[in-house]
């Protein structure tokens, strides 16, 4: 990876692969990013330019990552076990509800070990936390578990 | 009170129009500036609606716009980038002096408009506008290629030759001698010299003394500081131009990036107030007049400017269809040759020279975004059809100097 002032917009980063493609990225200074695939017939111009906001890229580089499958994956255990986080959107069904109405441990088998509100954690929320939109819930459970919570907190 | 009315819908008017014709631009991708001269010009003198009550409040507008729009400049390079620029680029960039602005100082002398014109126009021809042309580069989707560097570092050198020219103009203009010109001369060369190797030095000091978590104060302590800067600059007969450029080198990282997206906004605001300032003092009528040789330059030194980034992107081994592109990308003339025909406008020399860069502007504004995309297609059928055409010796050597460049092409990989 080599990279290249370029005055008055940023950076580019050049990547030639083991096919010997290349690749490169322009970091704008305004957060933007520019992902660039050049021409097999001419190696000076771009075949590919495709410009990305900040959370566009964060995408990216998440499905990038060889070790992650989901972008809201946690972790995976041998036991068949994972962890994700659940957002609740401002229009969910359940902003201002109390935890315990989702019936959540009953319906799925699923554990809410955390609520993410703004830069604070509160762990291990009891039945009487009241959930807000914008509330990150950390699930821990079955794969099926985790995505039936996943569909009842997604309620609106 | 009521002239205030008038003022206000004056300038409300004026203000709404730029906001529409930029909105115009911006559907039919386009750059706004010739549609701001052109409104300038509608409403000036012999226009379709001279104004009134608003002249000197647009006076003052215009003269923050430029300033502005340097300081803005000077915001998006950090000095480091401007000393390595001119330690690896400064043949490219004597080449670009030498190419682009000969053509207009001869022009000036050609119409018997005296060596104080030729040093304007020869600026006005000179200077690319980088505002367009990243523009351009993005839409292009070019900020990847590998001839953008090239043509960017050509835009940098222009930009800190900016900081030299605009005093040798000031003084010019001003009638001063040549011993005071030297000395306005040797004070701008001193004061730019000194506040690059301050930026360099300690850019990070001025930087956390001007930097502030609020931003509303970042903004005042950052305009408050540029006006003042911009001021003193003027009062030394240094321009203010050249003094908002130097604060803003001076500014950086986090500072210079807060204040880059505050100001932003007030850039667009007042540099569209100077467009239409320039267009507002051309009397529409003047231009028929100067509609050739305004013609005749753009040709030429749309030709000059090709050549120049011709030239620059061979030296950095970039293949043929790349030279040509960096070469047309380079074309589109626009703020700067704007704001130097401005400071002759304001001085008052030369009656056509306002008229025939308002023109020059108008066309290679236009042709510049036409030429960055369509000058390597068309040199490449052209260069095609000449292969084709016979086994004469300049033809037959030009593919052969082609296919050697991939070789070239791949010293700077990873």
């Amino acid at each position: 990876m080599s990279s290249t002032p370029l005055p008055g917009i940023g950076v580019r980063y050049d990547l030639t692969t083991r096919e010997d493609r290349r690749l490169s990225v322009v970091a704008q200074r305004d957060g933007a990013r520019v992902l660039n695939a050049y021409r097999r017939d001419d190696p000076d111009e771009c075949a590919l330019s495709v410009k990305l906001t900040a959370p566009e890229a964060e995408a990216l580089i998440d499905a990038l990552m060889p070790a992650h499958h989901s972008p809201s994956l946690l972790s995976t255990t041998d036991l068949g076990l994972v962890a994700e986080r659940i957002e609740l959107s401002s229009t969910s069904y359940w902003c201002g509800r109390l935890l315990g109405d989702t019936r959540m441990r009953t319906e799925t088998g699923v554990s809410i070990v955390a609520v993410l509100r703004r830069a604070d954690a509160v762990p291990a929320p009891g039945p009487d936390f009241r959930l807000a939109g914008g509330d990150t819930l950390i699930v821990i459970g079955t794969r099926e578990g985790v995505d039936a919570a996943a569909a009842i907190l997604g309620r609106e | 009170m009521h002239s205030s009315a008038v003022f206000l819908i004056e300038f409300g008017a004026i203000i709404l129009g730029l906001g529409l014709l930029g909105r115009l631009a911006g559907r039919l991708k386009f750059s706004p500036i010739p549609l701001y001269l052109l409104a300038g010009l509608a409403f000036g003198t012999g226009g379709l609606l001279p104004l009134g009550a608003s002249e000197e409040f647009v006076a003052i507008g215009a003269e923050i716009g430029v300033i502005l729009l340097l300081l803005m400049l000077g915001l998006e390079y950090t000095a480091t980038d401007l000393v390595t620029n001119l330690k690896t680029q400064y043949r490219s960039g004597l080449m670009d002096a030498a190419l682009n602005a000969l053509p207009g100082a001869a022009m000036a002398l050609l119409l018997g408009w005296g060596p104080v014109a030729a040093v304007v126009l020869a600026g006005v021809t000179w200077i690319s506008s980088s505002g367009v042309i990243a523009k351009v580069l993005g839409d292009l989707g070019r900020l990847g290629n590998r001839e953008t560097p090239v043509v960017l570092s050509i835009l940098v050198l222009e930009d800190l030759a900016m900081a030299v020219y605009l005093p040798i103009i000031t003084a010019l203009l001003a009638g001063v001698s040549l011993a005071a010109g030297s000395a306005t001369l040797a004070v701008a060369l001193g004061v730019a010299g000194l506040v690059l190797f301050l930026a360099v030095r300690y850019g990070r000091v001025i930087s956390r003394f001007v930097s502030s978590d609020d931003p509303e104060k970042l903004l005042l302590v950052v305009l408050g500081l540029t006006l003042l800067v911009a001021g003193i600059a003027q009062q030394l007969q240094v321009s203010a131009a050249v003094g908002a450029f130097l604060v803003g080198i001076a500014l950086s990282g986090e500072v210079a990036e807060g204040a880059h997206n505050l100001l932003s906004p007030l850039r667009d605001l007042f540099a569209a107030v100077f467009f239409v300032f320039f267009g507002l003092h051309t009397d529409p009528s003047s231009i028929p007049p100067v509609l050739v040789p305004a013609l005749a330059l753009a040709v030429v030194t749309a030709g000059t400017k090709i050549a120049t980034g011709y030239w620059a992107a061979k030296r950095a081994g970039i293949s043929a269809k790349g030279r040509w592109r960096a070469g047309g990308t380079l074309v589109a003339r626009g703020e700067f040759s704007i704001v130097i025909a401005g400071l002759a406008v304001t001085a008052g020399i030369e009656p056509s020279l306002g008229p025939l860069a308002t023109a020059y502007v108008l066309i290679l504004v236009v042709l510049g975004p036409l030429t960055a995309r369509y000058t390597e297609p068309v040199a490449t059928r052209l260069s095609a059809r000449l292969r084709g055409g016979g086994p004469d010796g300049v033809p037959s050597a030009a593919p052969r100097a082609e296919m050697l460049d991939p070789v070239e092409d791949g010293a700077p990989r990873a």
